[in-house]
């Protein structure tokens, strides 16, 4: 086998191909059995009856209240989550990158980001119980120092908002090390342009600045929607089973068929896939139009 | 207008760091708290020492080490005959190895208990050998958007197609080209996937507890459900190791720029 094979006969062109295609087969077998198969019987899986007729009536179960609440509930964190990730995480990385503040800073962030966006799953849980629990650090310096009451006030970190807060902790990061490289290509020309027209600092950002990281946020709003929305250990080990999320539902559901019909839970599955699905196909998209204006 | 702005900087960082090492701080003090009245080190003197915590962590020590394993055998061919070969497949290939961030963990593990059940025609998790390959693969899986887009990016950088002709006009076979003259000039790509891997693996909860296996994951979970301080050292421990991983992401990294000549 050489190299001189397109400058070969047709027949040996036939061939080629073949062989061409051999070399990826390992990997489209891999692909198929451990990804495509099985989340193509998911999807079928949501469309049958367990005799194995078609039917809607699954995803119509999806239309119930008992489905509907742990989604709506699940959609709900992640928009909160995913809003507040974008924001503080741009605050942040404008802060670093374009504040004035020493270069150590913003190499620090992204390192720090790297490591924090990883930082998911159980021990991210034990870090906030540790910190914001009935016994954490925080809550009861709070308590000693300033006489505050944490669980007085109503906060307690087992609930949505908690949830919440501890969720921020790998979506901000996660925002920073994506709007980062977008940041670096607001060109220094377009500030001064805008100054010598007269603008100040707020407008050159909502006028200037803002429009052209537009795509970029809400591309990255999306991507961390889809992020908060199959996460499952964080909430797992924080809430035990007290939050009825998508992922726990699920969870339950594959452990010992909760709703009493297992047809259900795949149209449970299959309706995370499409709201994922939906979430990175615009992430993909506004990530396209984005890269304009960072040539 | 420039005081300004360097003043919310300051306030913006300073904010950012309260809320990103307060939890940190949190969860080492209270890792310390195990003997009542005094700090010390008993919380992890008892994880330590713990059995379970030997086993499970080795078990997902080597349930990393085979993804990784797994990882390098699957996607070095691939990207390199990908970009030799068939390079009109690539965005096909790219959006197949991007697919694992769009489908979430539970759903693939949902598939595949019920893909591979014991009235299957591949009854995997019939046995514990083969969940535990099924881990495997699915591990490699979750691990495939990393290790690819490492193991492409590091092929960018180097004359894929030069290179091989270069082996073969010398009478190298397809394994030698592989081993020898690709896998070795992307061997900082695949160390960073693969160290990525390894963060990804050790901790990793959903697969393990719904297909059973008794991984460092679950355990975790369970001490978080039993114990009050020993999962605060366990927080500390993973915090460590992740930061270590990814520390060795920037090290070999930072060493390939030093044995490269600039052009």
């Amino acid at each position: 086998m050489n190299s001189s094979a397109t400058s070969a006969g047709p027949a040996r062109r036939g061939r080629s191909e073949l062989w061409n295609w051999v070399g990826v087969a390992p990997f489209l077998l891999f692909a198929l059995l451990f990804l495509v198969l099985p989340t193509m019987q998911i999807v079928i899986g949501s469309f049958r009856t367990p005799s194995g007729d078609f039917t809607l009536a699954n995803i119509a179960g999806l239309f119930t209240p008992q489905v509907m609440k742990p989604f709506w509930l699940s959609i709900r964190i992640s928009l909160l989550t995913a809003f507040f990730g974008c924001l503080v995480g741009l605050c942040l990385a404008a802060a670093v990158t374009r504040g004035g503040l020493p270069r150590a800073f913003r190499d620090g962030t992204l390192t720090f980001s790297g490591v924090a966006s990883n930082f998911a799953g159980v021990p991210l849980a034990f870090a906030f119980i540790a910190t914001l629990g009935r016994l954490g650090l925080v809550t009861v310096l709070l308590r000693d120092w300033f006489g505050v009451n944490l669980a007085a006030m109503g906060f307690n970190l087992i609930s949505f908002s908690g949830l919440a807060i501890t969720y921020l902790y790998f979506q901000i990061p996660l925002m920073i090390l994506i709007i980062t490289p977008a940041l670096d290509g607001l060109k220094p020309e377009w500030r001064e342009a805008a100054q010598s027209l007269g603008a100040n600092g707020g407008q050159y950002w909502r006028m200037v600045a803002l429009p052209v990281l537009w795509p970029s946020l809400l591309g990255t709003f999306a991507l961390l929607f889809a992020n908060a929305f199959g996460a499952v250990a964080t909430a797992m080990a924080l809430t035990g089973s007290s939050l009825s999320i998508v992922p726990i539902i699920l969870f339950a559901q594959i452990r010992g068929d909760v709703l009493g019909d297992p047809h259900l839970g795949y149209a449970i599955a299959f309706g995370m896939i499409v709201l994922t699905g939906i979430a990175n196909l615009i992430y993909i998209v506004l990530r396209t139009r984005a890269e304009r204006w960072l040539k | 207008m420039i005081r300004s702005a360097k003043l919310w900087s300051w306030i913006a960082v300073i904010l950012g760091a309260l809320y990103f090492f307060l939890p940190l701080i949190g969860m080492f003090e209270f890792s310390l708290r195990a003997r009542r009245g005094v700090y010390s080190f008993d919380a992890y003197a008892n994880v330590l020492s713990d059995p379970q915590f030997r086993a499970t962590f080795t078990f997902s020590l080597v349930m990393s080490l085979v993804t990784i394993a797994l990882g390098i055998l699957i996607v070095t061919p691939t990207a390199f005959w990908v970009r030799l070969r068939l390079p009109h497949l690539r965005p096909a290939i790219e959006f197949i190895t991007l697919l694992p961030l769009v489908i979430p963990p539970i759903v693939i593990v949902f598939g595949y208990i019920r893909l591979y059940n014991t009235s299957s025609w591949l009854p995997l998790t019939g046995s514990i050998m083969g969940t535990n390959v099924l881990l495997a693969f699915g591990y490699t899986v979750l691990s495939l958007p990393y290790m690819y887009r490492a193991v492409d990016t590091g092929l960018r950088t180097i004359d894929v197609r030069t290179l091989t002709e270069a082996a073969q006009s010398l009478g190298a076979s397809w394994f030698t080209i592989i081993t020898q003259i690709i896998l070795p000039n992307v061997l900082v790509a695949v160390l960073s996937g693969a160290f990525l891997t390894f963060a990804i693996v050790i901790g990793e909860y959903v697969l393990a507890a719904l297909l059973n296996r008794p991984a460092f994951g679950p355990y975790m979970v369970w001490m978080g459900g039993n114990k009050a301080y020993e999962p605060a050292a366990l927080a500390v421990i993973a915090f460590a190791i992740t930061w270590g991983c990814m520390g060795l992401i920037q090290l070999v990294t930072g060493l390939q720029k030093h044995t490269r000549v600039a052009r």
